[in-house]
């Protein structure tokens, strides 16, 4: 039986959709750049190769939760592997923040348009004949996007560390500012801003209340989330982006394509 | 300064219809209802249209627009080029009644199954006490229409006839979560959303906030919270232990 807009009953209309407008453009946009940044961290997360340059970090591989990574002074390191994994220590981190944005609303509205037309854009019908939404396994492990935020929280206090200590020159001396130092810091303030615009912590901070008027704190903080969350979308576009380049600077200057900058 | 427009409209009835060209004259600052009553006027006496107010109050002008969901009166035709045809259907979630008009009682099928507002027992109408901060975020969704567009849209039950039965749409998945977040309402509105309303079939797309005329921000006010509250229910032990030990939401 046909099913979709060619129901019975509703309006026998032959066209499967009848927009005009260059629907496809959005849906076409995120595939490609969702694609190309899968590619590209995926050659640097494999790669175990030029990421640390003293006195920066690639955010790809901090903290480096494994034995066999360069030696990163005063990086955030925490060995809890061991000395029996192989592979790049970048595999292990990048789970966290790739759950985070695979779980995330917005990503998720982004690849469910982007990846499975479902749907492409809104009235273009989906190419598949049932569907049950985030009701079942696996979607439905959609629900524990707020356990990925807690481990954001973590990784992006860890990145600021990295910030932090990018203020040593390549001595280990305080008190050096190079565009690495730049480039790291941009990016930290866009993953902060990404993650505290957060949904689950726009629900978390104050959102799950019935009656702010006895939290009037937790309503300032609700506030100043939801502030941030009408711009989760872009967020999360620009700390794509961004935690990209930092990692290539860190590249650049890592492989000798060129020298870091110096600004005092 | 006038033109003369090409229009396609959807004609027919349950059993069959087509799409029927048109060359309609539009004026200045004319939204697409006036031309489909200039149709009525001049050239097709029986088309049948619902609308109110022309003013994007009702509701009632709900159709489709080259394809998009949208209110006849609210759509301006400057915002098309003189040489486009322009196509108007009935909604194609609903079953048609004839030409523009569609049956929207699964909508109301839907309104039925969401309790009514619960107060807490014993507090009787007239001895509400609540404060502006706690009613004002769900005074945003008092701002629906009812125009459903938001419901023809969503691709669940536009796309899937069957999910018709378990799915509420966004328009009362929405009413639910205005509920759960009045200050007064004691009913769980969390697990039925979950169960009885099927909240799960939502996948955060944002279709219907795309089309809501009333720009409510559906999908981030409503739909979001709401799967966020589910989670605490139903899929965050943590939070699920906290609520037993405190109790003070
Ligand atoms: S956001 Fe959810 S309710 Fe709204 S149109 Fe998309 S799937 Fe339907
Ligand atoms: S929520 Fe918006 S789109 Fe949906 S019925 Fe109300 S006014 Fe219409
Ligand atoms: S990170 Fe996007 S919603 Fe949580
Ligand atoms: S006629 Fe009332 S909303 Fe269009």
């Amino acid at each position: 039986m046909a099913t979709g807009t060619a129901a019975p009953g509703r309006a026998q209309i032959r066209e499967r959709h009848l927009r005009t407008d260059r629907w496809w453009l959005a849906p076409a946009v995120t595939v490609t750049i969702l694609t190309g940044f899968i590619i590209y961290s995926t050659w640097r997360a494999f790669a175990n190769a030029d990421y640390f340059a003293e006195p920066y970090v690639s955010p790809f591989y901090s903290p480096c939760l494994a034995e066999n990574c360069d030696s990163m002074p005063m990086s955030a390191n925490a060995p809890l592997f061991g000395d029996w994994w192989r592979l790049s220590p970048a595999l292990i981190i990048l789970i966290f923040p790739l759950g985070f944005r695979l779980t995330c609303y917005y990503y998720r509205k982004a690849y469910y348009r982007g990846f499975w037309a479902s749907p492409s854009a809104c009235a273009v019908p989906e190419p598949r004949g049932k569907y049950s939404g985030e009701t079942k396994f696996p979607l439905i492990m959609q629900n524990f996007h707020r356990y990925f935020l807690y481990f954001a929280v973590v990784v992006a206090g860890i990145l600021t560390w990295d910030v932090i200590i990018a203020f040593r020159d390549e001595h280990g001396a305080w008190g050096h500012m190079g565009l690495g130092t730049v480039v790291l810091l941009a990016n930290v303030l866009l993953i902060w801003a990404y993650t505290l615009s957060c949904h689950s912590c726009r629900h978390i901070v104050g959102g799950r209340l019935k009656h702010f008027s006895k939290h009037p704190m937790r309503y300032r903080y609700w506030q100043l989330v939801s502030r941030l969350n009408t711009r989760h979308m872009q967020l999360a576009w620009a700390s794509l982006f961004s935690v990209a380049l930092a990692d290539l600077y860190v590249y650049f200057v890592a492989s000798g394509v060129f020298d870091d900058p110096r600004f005092f | 300064m006038s033109y003369k427009a090409n229009f396609r409209v959807w004609r027919g009835d349950v059993d069959s219809g087509e799409l029927r060209d048109y060359t309609v004259e539009v004026n200045e600052g004319e939204v697409v209802l006036d031309i489909i009553h200039r149709l009525q006027a001049t050239q097709a006496p029986d088309l049948a249209v619902r609308w109110n107010c022309k003013a994007g109050k009702c509701g009632s002008c709900s159709a489709e627009i080259n394809g998009r969901p949208r209110l006849l009166c609210m759509t301006r035709m400057s915002t098309f080029s003189q040489e486009e045809t322009i196509t108007v259907t009935p909604m194609r979630t609903f079953p048609v009644i004839r030409d523009l008009v569609t049956d929207v009682s699964f909508n109301y099928a839907k309104a039925r199954k969401v309790p009514s507002f619960t107060p807490p027992e014993g507090l009787k109408a007239g001895e509400y006490r609540m404060q502006q901060v706690d009613v004002e975020r769900s005074q945003e969704f008092r701002k629906c229409i009812e125009c459903y567009l938001c419901q023809n849209t969503c691709h669940v039950i536009r796309d899937f006839e069957d999910n018709k039965e378990a799915f509420s749409g966004p328009r009362y998945l929405m009413r639910i979560a205005e509920l759960d977040m009045h200050p007064l309402d004691v009913a769980d509105r969390q697990k039925a959303a979950q169960d009885e309303h099927g909240l799960g079939y939502c996948n955060i797309t944002k279709c219907c906030t795309e089309v809501c005329p009333e720009h409510i921000k559906i999908t981030d006010n409503a739909l979001i919270p709401m799967k966020e509250r589910v989670a605490d229910r139903k899929y965050d032990p943590i939070v699920w232990l906290g609520d037993k030990i405190r109790r003070r939401k």
